[in-house]
């Protein structure tokens, strides 16, 4: 929240206008704010965006540099090993990570949300049990194991999507739960229970209202990690198949070439970079906002 | 004592969970029996290798069976090489151990002084950076990161080679990978922990009653903010293990990651729940040394 200036105490209201929209800007995280909308945008008009067709090429056009490195506009970003235009590629990648961490966050928030709020509503051994679970959950070589099941399975859009959601229940869980054993002392919830409210209906109208705010903390600094999973599983070839343009298979793809066609592997991997830290800026800012408790360092 | 030995348990019961896992999966998968036999068996030997491997007998009997094996090292023989799991595991572990280490003394290295700089110095110069390193190890893709230094001191510069075929500088590429992400970690957590003792009563006393802003920082602060970093060390540690999936790929690095990953490409179910169960003993393993080291740092943990 920004203090207003009075007006009195300043010389030159057009000037004080501008300082302080600059100084409400300063609070707001701009640039994160622009990537996350450019990529959303560039996500949801992929089709219409990308001039190019994003998994077939013409093989004559083949590792055509950069527009900046002696390329041609109708390549900015270049051509791929395949002939194939980078910049549509990338677009149509956005949409995959999108999609994957909107419908990873929503699955995942939703179930560690309600296992959080049940273990820490509960209390006793159902919480030690559900707690115990989450450590564990927490020391399983997940990649490893989405290897195994890649193997066994073969590589699918729907076990990425589960391997993803198993990945992040967890945090939500923890956190909730820290929080909900808060909101548990409160007096509104005893004097709802007094009243002969059930369980679920203080777990629903009482409790969850009230970490809304931190799921939302959790969720935004999230994406990051999933974002950074999915790339590891695709460029490890566990994630989604093949000719589907996602940023890490692209990495993947080009890491071949590194020394003759640098831009076929860099110039994607940085797409990855740049929506992980812009995540990760918009989330602390959410959490120095919503909740100065969890200032403390993530992990 | 007691905070010990429910930490014991509990890595145990990790253990068996993953064990369990990787059980299920290796049923899922199917058969035992069909990449054992002999192309030429007939039905009765079928039975009989059936009988042998105690298929006939309850799930949870296979699963004990299993598990004395695994306790007995017996992780059973890789479908592509036809070679016991364990002495192929036991030719990569110097490798990983080397480059986990390499990097593991990069991440404190680096992160420990870049921390304290960044602590002490808060909003200058030495805080921005060691902010900005820390953001981007945790940001980028780690195989990113390893395809611009291959590029960069291999490719344009020719500095450092990109695999591993040129005597020890091979090793400086992926460590360096590696130990950024672990120093980012070590950076994030010294930095605000740092801030927390410097901002504290004690410190205010030391530096009231007229001590160097070195017995200070060193003595005082230092000392107290110990304490995450050192936990985190060992959890880095494992974490290490687990990343240099990625990064053994990229440099050719053949360690146990690089492995995995080989096995996945070969259809080679056992030697991948042999890399896994090693992993998960690893990872148990430090996340048990993190709490001795928390004990011995912290004599509150002890009472509880």
């Amino acid at each position: 929240m920004t203090t207003p200036i009075a007006e009195s105490d300043l010389p030159n209201p057009r000037l004080a206008t501008i300082q302080n929209l600059r100084y409400r800007l300063r609070r707001w995280p701009v640039s994160s704010i622009v990537i996350l909308s450019v990529l959303i945008v560039a996500a949801g008009f992929a089709p219409l965006i990308a001039p190019h067709d994003s998994k077939l090429g013409n093989l004559d056009d083949r590792h055509i540099p950069p527009l900046l490195f002696g390329g041609t506009s109708d390549h900015i970003f270049g051509t791929d090993g395949l002939g194939r235009d980078i910049f549509s590629r990338i677009v149509h990648g956005a949409r995959i990570s999108v999609v994957v961490a909107v419908v990873t966050l929503g699955v995942g928030g939703t179930i560690g949300t309600a296992i959080g709020v049940v273990s820490g509503y509960a209390g006793g051994w159902v919480d030690e049990v559900i707690m115990r679970i989450v450590d564990i959950k927490f020391a399983v070589p997940l990649i490893l194991i989405a290897l195994a099941l890649t193997v066994i399975l073969g590589p699918s859009f729907g076990l990425l999507l589960g391997l993803l959601v198993f990945l992040i229940w967890g945090h939500f869980a923890r956190q909730v739960r820290a929080e909900v054993l808060v909101i548990v002392t409160m007096d509104y919830v005893a004097a709802s229970r007094s009243c002969g409210a059930s369980p679920v209906r203080i777990m629903c109208r009482h409790i969850l209202p009230g970490v809304i705010s931190i799921v939302a903390v959790v969720g935004t600094l999230q994406v990051g990690a999933v974002v950074l999973a999915e790339a590891s599983l695709s460029f490890l070839g566990a994630g989604i198949p093949l000719p589907a343009p996602a940023w890490g298979s692209m990495v993947a793809e080009g890491r071949l070439y590194i020394d003759t066609a640098w831009w076929v592997s860099l110039i994607p991997g940085s797409f990855i970079a740049l929506l992980v830290i812009a995540t990760a800026l918009l989330g602390d800012w959410l959490r120095d906002r919503l909740d100065p408790r969890l200032r403390q360092v993530q992990l | 004592m007691r905070f010990l030995l429910r930490r014991i348990i509990a890595g145990i019961v990790t253990l068996l969970v993953v064990t369990m896992l990787v059980f299920v999966l290796s049923r899922i998968q199917g058969d035992p029996r069909s990449l054992l036999i002999s192309e030429d068996a007939t039905q009765e030997q079928w039975h009989e290798l059936g009988r042998q491997l105690e298929l006939d007998q309850p799930v949870y009997r296979q699963y004990l069976r299993y598990t004395t094996n695994l306790v007995q090292g017996d992780l059973g023989d890789s479908t592509l090489q036809r070679r016991p799991v364990v002495d192929i595991l036991w030719t990569r572990i110097p490798n990983s151990a080397l480059l986990a280490g390499t990097a593991f003394a990069f991440a404190i290295l680096v992160g420990i002084p870049l921390g304290i700089l960044s602590a002490v110095k808060r909003g200058g110069f030495w805080d921005h950076g060691a902010r900005s390193f820390a953001v981007l190890g945790q940001a980028m893709p780690v195989f990113w990161v390893a395809l611009i230094l291959i590029y960069v001191f291999a490719v344009r510069l020719d500095w450092l080679p990109a695999s591993r075929n040129a005597g020890w500088t091979s090793v400086i590429l992926p460590a360096i990978t590696l130990g950024w992400f672990g120093a980012s970690g070590q950076v994030r957590i010294l930095r605000s922990s740092m801030l927390d003792e410097l901002d504290s009563e004690y410190v205010r006393l030391a530096r009231a009653k007229g001590s160097s802003t070195r017995a200070v920082v060193w003595k005082h602060a230092f000392r107290n903010a110990l304490l995450g970093p050192v936990t985190f060390a060992a959890l880095t540690l494992a974490s290490l293990i687990t990343g240099s999936i990625v990064v053994e790929t990229v440099f050719s690095w053949p360690g146990l990651g690089l492995l995995a990953v080989q096995a996945v490409s070969n259809s080679d179910y056992p030697i991948l729940q042999g890399v896994i169960l090693l992993t998960t003993l690893v990872f148990v393993f430090a996340s048990f040394l993190a709490d001795v080291l928390y004990m011995a740092i912290d004599p509150r943990v002890r009472i509880r």
